[in-house]
Parts: C-alpha cells; structure tokens; sequence
C-alpha cells in the first residue's frame, strides 16, 4: 500500500530544514592528530558547560587553515605548528592575545606490524626496501613540514622525495603504513601510539623546532564566549591528563 | 603554469584508458542485459549500478580493501605477478571506469533493447554469421546511444575524484589528477595555482564537449 505523501513530507523537510547550526554549538577546527584527544575531551567539556554542544572538525592545519579564511564558521582553531598558527595570525584570523600552546609530541618514523627490515636511521630509508615512504603533504600538513625540514636539514629529501606518497594528514599517513601500503611512514607519536596492533615504531626523529600545538578563538567565530572557556579548559590538570594518556607531552 | 599540463596529461590518459575499457566492458554487458533472459537478470543489473549511486568513497575503500596488497585480490596479484595497483595511474584507471562503467552499460543496453530485432533477423536470413550481425547491423544501429555513454562516461572518469585518491593517491606527475590536483591547490592556499588548474579544467570539458558534437552533429549532442 502507498504510503501517504504528506506522512513522509513533514518529517523529511524537518530533517531537511534542521542543518542550522545553533547558537550555542561551538565549532573546533583541530588538526588531524588531535582525533582522539578531542573525541574524549568534547564530553567532558560539555559537561562543565551542559548549554554548549561542541563540533568536532578534523583536518590537516593547513587545510582547517584554508577553511577559515574562507569563511568557515569555526570558533576555535588548533593546529599541530606554530607555522599554521603564525599564518592565521598574520592574516587577522585568530585572537592572538588568547593564543596558547597545550601539548607537544614528537616525531616518529613507523613500519607496519610485522615488517622483516627494521630502519635504524634516516639513511637506511634511502634502502630498496622502502621504495614507498608515506609523509604528510608539506604544503598543507605539519607532520610533512616537520619530517621534510628534518631531511632538508640531513640532506636527503631529495633521495626520499621521489618515493613520497602525500596524505592528506597525518592519520591518512598512519593509514597508509597500517595497511602494509607504504613500507614505512613518518607520524607523530601518538598516531603511532594509537594503533599498537598495526604499526611499529622505527625510530624518534629529532625536530629542529619541537613540535608545538597551539589553539586560538576564530576572531570571525560565532561563538566567541564558549570559545575562549574552550581554549583555557584545554589547559586544565583534566583535560592535560587526557593528552597525557593518549602519548602528548606537556607543552 | 607549467606544471597544470603535467595533471591534464594523466587526467586525459586516465580518462581515456577508462572510456576505452567501458567501451569493451559496458557493451558487452549492455547487450547481454538487453538480449539474454537468464534468472537474476534484475538483481546484476542492479549490482552493475550501484557505483554510479554509491558515494565514490564506499567505492574507494571497496577497492583500497581488495586491491591493496594484504586485499585478497591485490595480495594475490603481488605474489603472482608482482604487480601493485595502489598508488599508480593504473589504480586510478581501475578506479575510474567502475566509477563510469554504470553510465556506458545502461545507456548500452537501452540502445540494444531499441533496435528491431526482426533486422538482426532479416541479416541472419540472409546468411550472415552471429558475431557478424552483431558487428554489422546491431551495433551500428545502436551506435548513438553507446556513444552517449561512452562521452558521459569519459566525463565522469575526468571528474573522478573521491575513489581516485583513495585508491591512488596525490603524487604530483603520477596519480596527481587534474581533480585532485585543484584540491591540493586549494588546501595548501595556493589560489593562483587553483585558478590555472580550474581554468585548464573547464576548457578542457568544453573543448570535449565541441569535439563530441563534431563527432556525431545533430545526433550525439542533442542527447545531452
């Protein structure tokens, strides 16, 4: 039997009609690496603030980036540099009087699970045996401007850029090693920690600059209030104990 | 500027390669739906739809899971024949003409099932072998209607994005395709990069839109 249009019409253009973000959502735009951390911490900032629902937006920072100054309607923005930042602040995006920094992590090169060449050192990549290396995009994802300024620095990137495999971010890169894709991947820390079961780290490579998170309030964001709560609550002995136990460091 | 040929190039050998593996496969399997009742007929056809209605996402990681190299399919190509698809152009193809496939097959069997049969009759009457009445009176009869998809189908696999970077990649000369190649323009900030990609990009479409109404004035186009 068909079923009435008008029993389907008025839920569907309900549900249709629902997008509009309210007023109280606070909109976090946070880098790749951040997934888990933020996943956990978004309850319990809720918690403490029950009129506020959060919306979690991940990308690469130089992506989420792009994002805001286009327009996005993002309240807080955190990127895994202090490159991307400086950019959002240098082009007016962010409150920079507000600006800190929460976590830092480190720099890892990993294989997949189970893998018979173990590299020890940055050379030993140069090796037929990872004729694939997955890295971050530099243009536009911090861990790829990290591990890029660390071979630039030893003078290798030349003899690993034609075996790069770009992601889109860093979880991206950790997907590619987890599937056995790449013969081996350079992630942060965490990432790596994430996924104990798929992927094996290699070796910790020494940044030049340690690697430093930093969260602002969006200047153009609609929430501004919430925004500046979120940005101190993530600098709380709670919210610092989840970052500790998902592997980041103090900032 | 420069380096905005290097993504058409692929886009157009990935396209091309594409369309011309549809043009084998959506035929085929047009005029076998058209022509041969055999049970399930309905629920194939359907199966050999569902790229064109499934996010090319569900596609991609259809895709990354059997062709990658611990994917059954992948796992057995890389021991048998040493043979990696993912994160080369030919990943990229596979991706792209089961993106497009749906549109060749349909648009296939359509025509096949609008052709009279008592022609093909009338061919085989006179002595002509099956694979010849095919070839010779059939085909050319539904012609139009397979050209329509095969056009269709080269846009769409010009277009593809979702599959192709899942499955291939975004490596800058290889499986860097124009689509993808906007993409990382944008996220990177690099406008004016964007704007020769998305300006090469159209040019390109309509240039393949003018050639398709050359091709076939008055009949291909006007389907559209």
């Amino acid at each position: 039997m068909p079923v009435p249009l008008s029993r389907i019409a008025v839920p569907l253009a309900a549900v249709m009609l629902s997008w509009q973000a309210s007023a109280a959502d606070l909109t976090v735009s946070a880098a790749a690496s951040l997934t888990r951390a933020f996943t956990e911490l978004a309850p319990l900032f809720e918690a403490q603030h029950p009129d506020t629902k959060v919306l979690l937006n991940f990308g690469a920072s130089g992506a989420l980036l792009q994002q805001i100054a286009k327009g996005a309607p993002a309240d807080v923005y955190a990127s895994a540099d202090q490159a991307s930042m400086n950019q959002a602040q240098s082009q007016g995006l962010v409150r920079a009087a507000e600006r800190r920094n929460f976590v830092s992590n480190s720099l890892v090169v990993i294989v997949p699970a189970g893998g018979t060449t173990m590299p020890k050192t940055l050379q030993d990549l140069l090796g037929p045996a990872f004729s694939r290396v997955a890295i971050g995009q530099p243009a536009s994802v911090p861990v790829g401007r990290y591990t890029k300024a660390v071979l630039e620095k030893c003078g290798l990137w030349a003899a690993i850029e034609p075996k790069v495999i770009g992601a889109q971010n860093v979880r991206q890169a950790l997907d590619y090693v987890a599937r056995g894709e790449v013969h081996a991947g350079f992630v942060y820390g965490t990432d790596a920690a994430s996924m104990p079961d798929k992927v094996q780290v290699a070796f910790t490579v020494p940044t030049e600059e340690p690697v430093r998170y930093a969260v602002a309030p969006v200047e153009a964001g609609p929430n501004a209030a919430a925004a500046r709560r979120f940005v101190s609550f993530l600098l709380t002995p709670s919210a610092q104990a989840v970052f500790a136990r998902h592997g980041f460091g103090k900032p | 500027m420069g380096t905005a040929w290097v993504p058409l190039a692929l886009t157009l050998k990935v396209a091309g390669w594409a369309t011309l593996l549809n043009l084998v496969l959506g035929v085929a399997v047009g005029f076998l739906l058209a022509r041969k009742q055999f049970p399930g007929r309905d629920v194939l056809d359907a199966l050999l739809t569902l790229p064109m209605v499934m996010p090319p996402t569900v596609l991609g990681y259809y895709l990354l899971v059997l062709i990658g190299r611990r994917g059954p399919l992948g796992g057995w190509l890389d021991a048998t024949f040493g043979i990696q698809l993912i994160f080369t152009w030919q990943g990229a193809v596979i991706a792209a003409t089961i993106v497009a496939f749906p549109l060749v097959f349909k648009a296939s069997r359509a025509a096949f099932e609008s052709v009279d049969p008592q022609l093909e009759q009338a061919a085989c009457v006179l002595g002509v072998p099956e694979w010849a009445v095919f070839l010779r009176v059939t085909l050319p009869l539904a012609w139009r209607g397979v050209m329509a998809g095969l056009l269709l189908a080269f846009a769409r696999a010009t277009g593809e994005f979702g599959a192709t970077l899942m499955v291939a990649g975004s490596i800058p000369g290889r499986t860097q395709t124009l689509s993808i190649a906007v993409y990382e323009a944008v996220q990177a900030g690099q406008d004016h990069v964007a704007n020769s990609l998305v300006l090469i990009t159209s040019v390109t479409c309509i240039a393949v839109l003018l050639i398709a109404g050359r091709l076939a004035p008055g009949r291909v186009a006007g389907q559209f």
